[in-house]
């Protein structure tokens, strides 16, 4: 393109020459930002492990890793503080539990039916619409745990407050949806038409088939859709925060108040004073929770790999 | 999953265009009027205190189109935090700055200078239908230490309390802690005492109120700029033998309600230009007859 005559009807366009060049080096600087946009990705997530590891290992210096892991107790600002964090992640576990067990069965009933049921007039609206609910920003979702949710829950499980663990578990399940929906519905998608064939000329149902054949065939990407929901749940702050009631009790069932991880963190950094104690123990949690939704993320990685492999055309 | 081919070209100059808005907006804030103040600042910390700064700072700008100030209640510790850092010109709290803290500031290069600006009756709410209306100090402190857990225990329904407290962040959570939960100024004083581990925190006063409104079995303690008609405050008796009192403006005034508090403004050394003829207008008489409007204490 470069080598050939470039004409230009328009007035403002200066002699062909110059506007060569100025093409040569647009393209050039085209090129350096898309290969520094490519480099800061990977500068910007070694930098925030480097950051997490700098602010949160020195707190092990003053607080003795079985007593911060195994620790009940949360006190920040007390004389002399102590940090103990099992509560937030016997919280995170709660939560994330009650989200993936109502997320996961109704996400792949909707994959399925989208993927093997539905018209495609109506996957193709339903579809975009189910996606669109990962959009909703998470303190909405908050507001609406806190204003709709909580008062039912509350008065269907006859508890004393609404501002618990399973009310932020249901909010996590609506957020994690539409990630499950959507990746699982690829999965269904990509098994190959002649199974189905095949199993409808052995005598099989729909039902055998979606059952039998569609879902084994697909259940790596299945399962990546369902460790992706995983990591958005145990990730999720506002909504937590807002809903899951805060208390610093180990919960010992999903019905009562709780702090997830990530609630701890966001309730506490604007309170801490930078390389404080209470400010490394934050960053220390941050790791905990970093490593844990990496570990989810890799594995889904991994599993997805694997099920495109299965199906490479 | 949303990308559509055809807008791809649009990508490239919206994110220069973005970049460039981003950049611009980090700039400091243009000088305003040729002979009125100008610049702007901002004012992090108590909860408590928000409400009242933000009627300021909207008065203070309409008198002084040039100077813009921005006000957010993250929580005094949270406020107080920002000062060291550096991060805010004005930390407001409702609770006295810890000798800690001062130290750590000084450490930052930091003065923090106190200028109390109002007084606030930490109320303690309740449902409007809950037929406790009064309660002791102690009492106070072992609902909020867990060891009363029934509501019967103190003349109420037989229901179990479900208490609430703010986060951490908030003064009045440090200052409820000490004065309460501690019972400071009480022969019982007790400093090793905690919140129980079944009190729930939560993020905003609002958040705790509103809750309280709903729940008929909840207990909260907001600032009274907080205490709405969907809440009933209840009357605070020092020992059993003293009177209850209701927390309100005079009953603050006059000192018979045990549980008042200073609302404070810190700033890094004397303050000065356009904070300064701030915190002026605040202690006038035309800011502090905004302090019965919002619903604290004015100075005396």
């Amino acid at each position: 393109m470069l080598g050939q005559q470039v004409t230009v009807a328009t007035a403002e366009a200066g002699p062909d020459k110059g506007l060569r060049r100025r093409w040569r080096l647009g393209e050039k600087f085209i090129e350096g930002w898309i290969f520094l946009a490519g480099l800061l990705a990977i500068v910007v997530l070694l930098g925030i492990i480097a950051l997490l590891l700098k602010e949160g290992l020195p707190i092990f210096l003053d607080t003795p890793p079985w007593e911060f892991f195994f620790g009940t107790k949360w006190y920040p600002v007390s004389e002399p503080p102590t940090f103990g964090i099992m509560p937030f992640f016997v919280s995170t576990l709660w939560v994330t539990l009650v989200a993936t067990a109502i997320s996961v069965p109704v996400g792949v009933a909707c994959a399925t039916y989208l993927a093997e049921v539905a018209p495609d007039k109506v996957r193709e609206t339903v579809k975009p619409i189910i996606e669109l609910l990962a959009g909703i920003p998470s303190v909405v979702m908050g507001f609406i745990g806190l204003m709709l949710l909580s008062p039912l829950v509350q008065s269907t499980f006859n508890l004393n407050t609404g501002l618990c663990g399973l009310s932020a578990g249901i909010m996590l399940a609506l957020m994690s949806l539409p990630i499950i929906v959507s990746v699982s519905e690829d999965a269904l998608r990509a098994v190959p038409d002649q199974f189905r064939q095949a199993s409808y000329a052995l005598g099989a149902t729909r039902w055998e088939t979606i059952i039998h054949v569609s879902i084994p065939a697909a259940l790596s990407g299945i399962t990546a859709a369902v460790m992706l929901g995983v990591g958005r749940a145990i990730g999720e702050t506002m909504t937590v925060l807002m809903v899951a009631g805060g208390a610093l009790a180990t919960p010992v069932s999903p019905t009562e108040p709780m702090m997830p991880m990530t609630a701890a963190i966001a309730s506490g950094i604007g309170n801490a004073v930078r390389g404080g104690l209470q400010y490394q123990a934050l960053f220390a949690i941050g790791l905990v929770l970093f490593i844990l939704t990496l570990a989810v993320n890799v594995i889904a990685d991994r599993v997805l790999e694997r099920q495109r492999r299965k199906f490479a055309r | 999953m949303f990308t559509n081919p055809a807008k791809k070209w649009f990508i490239l100059p919206a994110a220069v265009f973005l970049v460039a808005v981003i950049a611009l907006a980090g700039c400091p804030g243009t000088t305003g009027g040729e002979d009125g103040l100008s610049g702007s600042f901002s004012i992090i910390g108590s909860n408590t205190v928000t409400p009242l700064s933000s009627v300021w700072a909207e008065e203070f700008m309409k008198v002084n189109p040039g100077v813009s100030i921005a006000v957010s209640g993250p929580g005094s510790g949270a406020g107080i935090a920002s000062l060291i850092n550096g991060t805010t010109d004005i930390c407001q709290a409702s609770r006295l700055i810890k000798q800690k803290e001062i130290e750590q500031a000084q450490a930052n290069g930091v003065e923090p200078y106190e200028i109390q600006v109002a007084t606030d009756a930490l109320s303690v709410v309740v449902n409007p239908s809950n037929p406790v209306s009064e309660l002791t100090i102690v009492q106070l402190s072992a609902i909020y230490t867990n060891q009363i857990t029934n509501w019967k225990e103190v003349g109420g329904n037989d229901a179990p309390i479900v208490v609430i407290s703010r986060d951490t962040n908030s003064g009045t959570h440090v200052f409820f802690k000490e004065h309460v939960v501690q019972m400071a100024s009480l022969p019982s004083e007790d400093t090793s005492l905690e919140y129980g581990s079944k009190v729930l925190f939560l993020p905003s006063t609002k958040e705790g109120v509103d809750e309280v409104a709903r729940n008929t079995n909840a207990i909260f303690y907001p600032g009274l700029g907080y205490v709405t008609g969907a809440v009933k405050p209840l009357a605070i008796k020092a020992t059993a033998d003293t009177p209850g009192v209701l927390p309100s403006v005079e009953t603050a005034l006059d000192g018979s309600y045990p549980i008042a508090r200073p609302l404070l403004f810190y700033t890094n050394g004397e303050p000065a230009s356009a904070i300064k003829a701030f915190i002026d207008y605040c202690l006038s008489a035309e800011g502090q007859a905004k302090v019965s409007e919002v619903g604290y204490v004015p100075l005396p």
